[in-house]
């Protein structure tokens, strides 16, 4: 079954026929060649397809394209381009928060939203009672990108870019 | 050794620099293999047999075919057939065989992903069953000792253990692992009258390059292989698999199309390798004061029935330690499995994680301090073989981060230390892997526009290539960073040897370095528009005289919670001594990924399989645990000056893959130290301390 829906991705319209089954991941990578977001496990196991959907991180392999009908879509290419990288990009980049990359551009994507979730007071599971303000510290921050993994082990570095951009956004 | 490096003019060599990638990593606009924007492509997914052993006697494809979008199915019966090349792996739809379960017996092709999968689940496969056996013990009686790795004795273990005040006997084991890089193995296949091209997830496209061009009987000037950017590989990457040969058959069955296949991250532990599981007797003879005057390592290994590989895990114990009698033997179960590979430092890995953890016992038996343990025993020469280091700092590691991390406080009683319902305590372990070195690269340096173009087909799986060897090419030719324009990642570029083993960046670096000079050489420092020099690696004569390894040591502090046994690291500190650091924010990333990995190993990682049904049955991410963010606290990693005139012109001993050797042995020691609980298999989980 298919069925006509239109994406905005990184500010651009696509009229786009899917097929029903089409997760909103193969559609940016497969029908767009947007391949920014990346497919590690395709089960919503490892957060390297995170985008930000109406302006909020999820996960691109669990949403099925034809509910995105009209949503706006940012990936990591939307967020800063060479030459003008995002604050969490740059970060990225200065602190060495990757290696091979492949995980990156949903790290990044994540702590764009993770940021904005701290902003709006949204609790996490790192231990404070959930009535508090949350203040983000390198275990909030730890906790809160959790759903990213990062098979080449840049956790450490991770941490301390989103920590810096933190500070640059202040 | 090179002139060119030892004079102060090296400015880039050493320099903390960003990586040249960089910014294309973190916008995700660097192209991985399945990403390359080509027309038209069709999709394949892999029928995979859901028996463990026998043969397939009929596909019935009726079904599968009737899917709207399918091209073709593929199976045995219309696949081309491939020139044997000595690889039973690689064998793809050669024969009816099933050799274990999760094998590649057939595949869909069609015009979307969809439909591909959709009509791989309608192909029914009727089979002829054979029972199988996949019980990996190292009680079994039909336990062989590969060629490879015949008993190596020297003078007498078993006397020694016999006669000595001290001794430790006891049988470690590490667990199936699953290498699992972040992006899955994926090819892009397109068969066209000019030869075959693939854009392939891989650690060395010249490797694929001349393997596919044998199987499928072309002359390798027609296989072309890209791949400038991997998303990690870990050795599974390294030699390959039957997806990138399926890619290429079924591309054969669709001339002028792209076929792209991915695979799944559930084929990836069918697929791609993983670690064998080890089991490891490690023996240990001493006197009281801790020298040893023994050591021994008896490993068993699985490999797979139809293809041999051995984990080679008995290998440090012949570089670690002085002992007078030493006993090294590998013993493999051939099971109705998929091949074992390379997976993070092979053999180093799981093989420094028995014997450190006998060190610990033996510190603990004779009321040493473990550091000063293995200072104790550090011997003049490599053991096994006799021949002098090109350089070994194990024990400035030991001294250096021991002092980092605070290690001299340390009461050494176990179970002394209580935080809050933590039990707390502190480990340390040494690390060791080999200064290799491959044959085979060329690297062609030309002066065009103003820049210097340097061109070697090496593969950046995330170690920082890109900018390591753009770096070395800049001192080796005297000139800025950004004078250079560096390509990589082609098997249309001058050939190049894998990235594995530890060996990319000074393989590829020293050829670089080699064409530089034959450049200077032959067109001076002023040279012309278009003027052009190569290389090949030249052969490096110490690498007879001296053994080369680099050597590092790993301190962990560890809590067990003493009600529920959850177990954290809140500290890891390396020090490592692994040569010149030819960029340290990239090195540091090598470091701490793979001691980042190596707490995966010590907390988390064990492929389970299934007997009856012969395969891994927590093969996603959700169930094969992976270490995650919050699994990381204080995590550091030092190196210290080392300066080898041995190992290469660079002065360089590998960094990819030391990182990972020996940290689980420390945190399952500090472990220790915080309960008073001895574990000796992995993962070490909460049920060790519930008991
Ligand atoms: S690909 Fe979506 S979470 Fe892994
Ligand atoms: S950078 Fe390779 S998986 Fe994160």
């Amino acid at each position: 079954m298919e069925s006509d829906i239109i994406l905005r991705v990184n500010g651009r319209e696509w009229p786009l026929r899917v097929d029903t089954r089409t997760t909103l991941l193969d559609a940016l990578r497969e029908r767009l060649g947007v391949t920014s977001p990346k497919k590690g496990c395709d089960h919503g196991q490892c957060g390297a397809c995170t985008v930000l959907l109406d302006g909020r991180r999820i996960n691109g392999c669990l949403v099925l394209a034809v509910a995105c009908d009209g949503s706006e879509v940012v990936t990591a290419e939307g967020l800063g381009t060479d030459g003008e990288l995002h604050p969490v990009q740059q970060a990225f980049v200065d602190h060495d928060g990757f290696q091979c990359g492949y995980c990156t551009p949903g790290q990044v994507c994540s702590a764009v939203g993770m940021l904005e979730e701290v902003a709006a007071g949204w609790p996490s599971a790192a231990g404070r009672p959930v009535a508090d303000t949350p203040v983000l510290d390198d275990a909030e921050i730890r906790e809160r990108m959790s759903g990213n993994l990062c098979r080449c082990g840049a956790y450490a570095n991770i941490v301390t870019a989103v920590r810096a951009a933190k500070e640059v956004s202040r | 050794m090179s002139g060119l490096l030892e004079n102060t003019s090296t400015r880039a060599i050493g320099a903390d620099i960003g990586r040249v990638d960089g910014p294309a990593k973190v916008t995700g606009t660097a192209t991985y293999a399945f990403e390359h924007q080509l027309n038209a492509p069709a999709y394949l997914h892999p029928i995979q047999a859901t028996v463990v052993r026998g043969r397939v006697r009929e596909f019935d494809t009726r079904d599968a075919e009737a899917v709207p979008g399918v091209l073709t199915v593929l199976t045995h019966d219309n696949a081309a057939r491939l020139a044997d090349i000595g690889d039973a792996e690689l064998a793809v739809l050669q024969s009816d065989e099933v050799a274990h379960r999760g094998q590649v017996i057939g595949a869909v092709l069609a015009e979307t992903p969809e439909a591909a999968r959709q009509a791989v689940r309608l192909v029914r496969v009727h089979y002829e069953e054979r029972s199988h056996d996949v019980r990996f013990s190292a009680a079994r009686t039909d336990l062989y000792t590969p060629g490879e790795a015949e008993d190596d004795e020297q003078g007498d273990l078993a006397g020694a253990m016999a006669s000595a005040p001290v001794t430790v006997d006891h049988t470690y084991t590490t667990p199936m692992e699953h290498n699992n890089p972040m992006e899955p193995h994926s090819t892009i296949a397109v068969w066209e009258d000019a030869g075959l091209t693939l854009y392939e997830s891989t650690q060395g496209v010249h490797s694929v390059r001349s393997t596919m061009a044998e199987l499928f009987g072309l002359d390798p000037e027609r296989v072309r292989v890209i791949a400038p950017h991997v998303g990690g590989g870990f050795g599974s990457k390294g030699p390959l698999h039957p997806p990138v040969v399926l890619a290429a058959l079924a591309a054969r069955l669709l001339p002028g199309r792209p076929v792209k296949l991915a695979l799944t991250r559930q084929q990836m532990f069918d697929l791609v390798g993983y670690r064998s599981p080890t089991i490891q007797r490690v023996r240990l003879a001493a006197e009281p004061d801790g020298r040893l005057t023994g050591i021994g390592i008896d490993v068993t290994a699985q490999t797979a029935r139809f293809k041999e590989f051995l984990e080679q895990a008995g290998k440090p114990t012949e570089v670690m330690y002085a002992a007078p009698n030493r006993r090294i033997t590998h013993r493999l179960a051939a099971l109705d499995v998929a091949p074992p590979t390379w997976m993070r430092a092979p053999g180093e890995c799981p093989g420094m994680f028995g014997p450190e953890v006998a060190m610990d016992e033996l510190a603990v038996a004779c009321g040493v301090d473990p550091v000063e343990l293995r200072v104790r025993n550090e011997p003049g020469t490599e053991p096994a073989s006799g021949r002098p280091f090109s350089s070994r700092n194990l024990v400035a590691c030991l001294r250096e981060g021991a002092r980092r991390f605070g290690w001299q406080d340390r009461d050494p009683e176990p179970r002394r230390r209580m935080e809050d319902g933590w039990l707390v305590g502190t480990g340390v372990a040494a690390s060791t892997y080999p200064t290799g070195q491959m044959p085979g690269s060329v690297a062609a340096v030309r002066f065009e526009d103003g820049h210097y173009h340097v061109r070697i087909g090496a593969a950046d799986i995330g170690t920082g290539a890109w900018t390591v060897l753009t770096q070395i090419a800049a001192d080796a030719l005297g000139v800025p960073v950004t004078a250079v324009r560096l390509r990589i990642g082609d098997s249309s570029l001058p050939s190049a040897s894998l990235a594995g083993g530890s060996t990319g960046t000074v393989s590829w670096g020293s050829t670089i370095v080699a064409a530089a000079q034959a450049f200077r050489e032959r067109h001076g420092t002023a040279p012309a528009d278009g003027a052009e020099a190569r290389a090949g690696l030249p052969d490096n004569p110490n690498r007879e005289r001296y053994a080369m390894h680099a050597f590092g040591a790993q301190f962990a502090e560890v809590r067990v919670h003493a009600d529920t046994g959850e177990v954290r690291v809140p500290r890891l500190l390396g020090v490592f001594a692994a040569g010149r650091i030819v960029n340290p924010r990239t090195a540091r990333s090598q470091f701490i990924g793979g001691m980042t990995m190596g707490l995966s190993m010590a907390l988390h990682e064990d492929s389970v399989v299934d007997p009856r049904f012969g395969c891994v049955v927590n093969h996603d991410l959700a169930e094969y645990h992976i270490a995650a963010n919050a699994d990381v606290v204080d995590l550091q990693a030092h190196w210290i000056d080392e300066a080898d005139p041995y190992v290469n012109p660079l002065g360089a001993k590998g960094i990819g893959e030391i990182g990972i050797v020996g940290t689980a042995a420390a945190i399952v020691n500090a472990a220790y130290h915080a309960t008073g609980v001895r574990v000796r298999e992995l993962p070490m989980t909460l049920e060790h301390f519930l008991a």
